[in-house]
């Protein structure tokens, strides 16, 4: 049976999601008739049919985001397959299928009442050799996971990153793969082999607050994401070169430090898809509005699940802001390779003892430092974070760097 | 300046001082055909792309006047050098349009044989092959193939481009050079109204066609939707250039129906009543109706359409069967007499090739 895999209608698409089917099941379509509106990140396209005959299946829903290359319809013969519950058909006409339950109709068509379930369930069905006359749902229509209990398989998911698979007793049993089995491998691997310590420092922000607040106001940055972020960003660059340690490598193959040339900068982001941590190359080259427009398109391109590969890799110092998830501070993990990471709480208004021994409402927040000890030293490490501490405290000593 | 125009939207002739179409209506039916194969050409090979089938493919609908009117007006002597879009040049000039699929597949660089069909491979580099075509038209002089008086001599060379090329450096030196030294060169603008999304009045204060005046060439504006009419202007300003009178700039005023490629999506940057009040002066429609007012039968209508659905299942099945590309012909391809580095590089990938091949299997 002819199927139909979703093209890359727009050079170098990767995805698409369907928008609305043109046909159904049991209608019959010639070469170029028009099968299905898609949406691309480019355009609404509207689909032709490579194949002539008759739509046996409809392989993805409305509203679903399909990957290029998967099937999206079925074109041709095995009817029956498709069809399960159903007698051999006495018609050959290839109008629209109506209702079962026509006058008309020979009695074993009144009789036998059709399974209700979703194109793609049924293709899953078919594929797995699941009779769905013979399961017996829970609602009015049978699911993806009662195909799969049926076929005894549990726990495998042709596509969707996030939602789980409820099984019988309700626990929900989330497949690792893709980002998640990437982060899982990466934690592992540095959490036991890269011995962690852990730094804090809790520090008034309010002049970074203050610093942040005029560049928003600057016409050079108009366009650009002026955050905390950003300066604490920059504050890393300057802060390793006094404390080059920090942006090193522990080659453990040949036994050697690599201190690295230059500051590629991971900007962790969460993402609809998981953690995802892009790399700014050359941060440390950057002027502060080139920062603020990297760290910009490169966390809009993660939130679009958009990273790829090449852009996360060759990290050799990473930041991650918690302090948006209202926390602050936790015990970061270095990502493998690297040899540091620094967190960024929340940062919130805190009474806070001034210079004259008053009480003020000041912007706090606490940094944390996690090293690896086998390339850093304490004394490294709780430099290169004062350093950064003491620039976020008061901006200005930037210039001394 | 009025374009010339030949015949309405409506299939009405009308008159013009100057130019006239010179051809019988059995001229007009065969103009029709190469119009009606080129849309399909083009269609089937949109559709193709929306299979996947093809990377890429940039739609000629709504030039195929322009294109057709042109490029019959050549002789076989003659040569075009096309842009990406000018399917419709192609398919007039005897090419085989699966040679254009090929090249939107990534299956060749280019294909066909330039000398065998006197048309150049098309151009990407927008504007580059005005240059090309002026170096084309100088050696035609200097091998005394122009102004000989002798028909089966004398020779001319056509170069396509859009609107948006004559904002590139290239075309205003080309048309410079051309004039300077009467090349016998006719550039002919399709003017299609967008540079992808960047409308003709952000390329020229003035129309296109009068551009040519600052340059000292004969500038003419024709309606690019009239295949008659763009036969005959571009017919007269070919003898031209043959006789060794230089070079003349048309301007055919088209526009483009489809999307820029189809990786485009037009409404983003023009409106659906623009697209429509085109859509009335379709290029085929106008001469269909002209040969059915002429007499025409209808059992002609039915045997073209039968001949281009033909021509689209040909295509379909062609582009199939079009072989993968072989990476290491490419170094076939870098000179006319290989080098030692050459071979050197090409024996070095077919050993990587097969190296990861071996390791595979």
């Amino acid at each position: 049976m002819p199927e139909f895999n979703l093209p890359d209608v727009g050079e170098g698409l990767t995805e698409a999601e369907i928008v609305s089917w043109r046909v159904s099941v049991g209608d019959t379509v010639q070469v170029n008739d028009v099968i299905v509106e898609i949406e691309t990140a480019k355009s609404l396209v509207e689909l032709p049919s490579p194949f002539a005959g008759e739509v046996t299946a409809l392989l993805a829903s409305e509203g679903e985001t399909i990957e290029v290359g998967r099937p999206i319809i079925a074109i041709g013969e095995e009817r029956q397959a498709m069809l399960v519950g159903y007698g051999p058909r006495a018609e050959t006409s290839a109008r629209r299928r109506r209702a079962p339950a026509v006058a008309a109709s020979p009695p074993d068509e009144v009789t036998v009442s059709r399974p209700l379930a979703k194109p793609p369930v049924r293709k899953l069905a078919k594929d797995l050799g699941v009779d769905l006359a013979a399961i017996h749902a829970a609602g009015a229509i049978i699911t993806r996971a009662e195909v799969e209990a049926a076929a005894g398989r549990h726990g495998e998911r042709g596509a969707g990153a996030t939602e789980g698979m409820t099984s019988g007793d309700g626990d929900v049993r989330i497949p690792v793969k893709g980002v998640r089995k990437a982060t899982a491998e990466a934690m592992v691997r540095s959490a036991f082999t890269a011995p962690h310590v852990t730094e804090w420092v809790t520090l008034d922000v309010s002049r970074t607050m203050e610093l942040v607040a005029r560049l928003k106001a600057d016409r050079a940055f108009a366009g650009v994401k002026v955050s905390p972020t950003l300066v604490v960003a920059k504050a890393i660059c300057l802060a390793l070169r006094r404390t080059p340690e920090l942006n090193a490598q522990w080659d453990d193959e040949v036994r050697e430090i690599v201190v690295k040339r230059s500051v590629n900068l991971g900007v962790a982001a969460a993402t609809e898809r998981g953690l995802v941590v892009p790399v700014i190359h050359g941060a440390d080259a950057m002027s502060l509005l080139d920062l603020a427009t990297a760290i910009g398109e490169l966390t809009a391109t993660a939130r679009e699940g958009r990273t790829q590969p090449a852009q996360m890799s060759g990290g050799t110092f990473t930041l991650t802001n918690i302090g948006v998830f209202g926390v602050d501070g936790g015990t970061p993990i270095i990502n493998p390779g690297e040899s540091g990471i620094l967190a960024l709480g929340s940062i919130e208004r805190r009474p806070w003892v001034d210079e004259n021994d008053a009480v003020v409402a000041r912007w706090v927040t606490t940094l944390a430092l996690s090293f690896d000890h086998r390339v850093v030293d304490g004394e490294q490490g709780s430099r290169f974070l004062a350093d950064v501490a003491a620039i976020l405290r008061d901006p200005g000593l930037a210039l001394t760097y | 300046m009025n374009p010339v125009q030949l015949v309405t939207p409506a299939g009405d002739r009308t008159t013009h001082a100057e130019y006239a179409f010179e051809g019988d209506r059995a001229a007009i039916e065969s103009l029709f055909r190469d119009l009606v194969m080129t849309r399909r050409v083009d269609v089937e090979a949109f559709a193709l792309q929306r299979h996947g089938e093809l990377g890429l493919w940039p739609p000629v609908l709504g030039q195929e006047a322009a294109q057709v009117g042109s490029a019959r007006a050549m002789r076989d002597h003659d040569f075009a050098f096309p842009t990406y879009r000018d399917h419709g040049v192609a398919w007039c000039r005897g090419v085989d349009p699966t040679w254009l699929l090929g090249i939107f597949r990534g299956s060749w660089l280019g294909g066909w044989d330039p000398a065998e069909h006197q048309i150049a491979l098309p151009n990407i580099i927008i504007g580059a092959q005005t240059l090309h075509a002026t170096g084309y038209g100088m050696g035609l002089v200097l091998e005394g193939l122009v102004g000989t008086g002798d028909p089966e001599r004398d020779s001319a060379v056509i170069a396509y481009f859009g609107d948006g090329a004559t904002s590139q450096g290239d075309v205003s030196e080309a048309l410079d050079w051309a004039a300077v030294y009467q090349a016998p060169v006719v550039f002919f603008c399709e003017n299609n109204q967008y540079a992808i999304s960047v409308p003709v009045e952000r390329q020229t204060r003035v129309p296109i066609a009068q551009r040519a005046d600052g340059f000292g060439l004969p500038g003419v504006r024709v309606d690019g939707n009239d295949v008659l009419a763009c036969h005959a202007v571009t017919e007269r300003a070919l003898q031209r250039a043959r006789d060794g009178q230089g070079p003349t700039l048309v301007e055919a005023v088209t526009y483009r129906m489809g999307a820029h490629t189809t990786s485009d999506d037009p409404t983003r940057y023009r409106d659906a009543a623009e697209v429509e009040a085109w859509q009335a002066k379709d290029p085929i429609e106008r001469v269909r109706l002209l040969l059915v007012t002429e007499g025409t039968p209808a059992a002609f209508f039915a045997e073209v359409e039968a001949e281009a659905d033909a021509l689209g299942a040909r295509l379909r099945e062609a582009c199939r069967q079009i072989p993968e590309p072989e990476l290491a012909e490419l170094f076939d391809h870098v000179f006319v007499e290989s080098t030692i580095e050459n071979r050197q590089q090409k024996a070095e990938h077919i050993a990587w090739r097969d190296a990861i091949e071996g390791s595979v299997a």
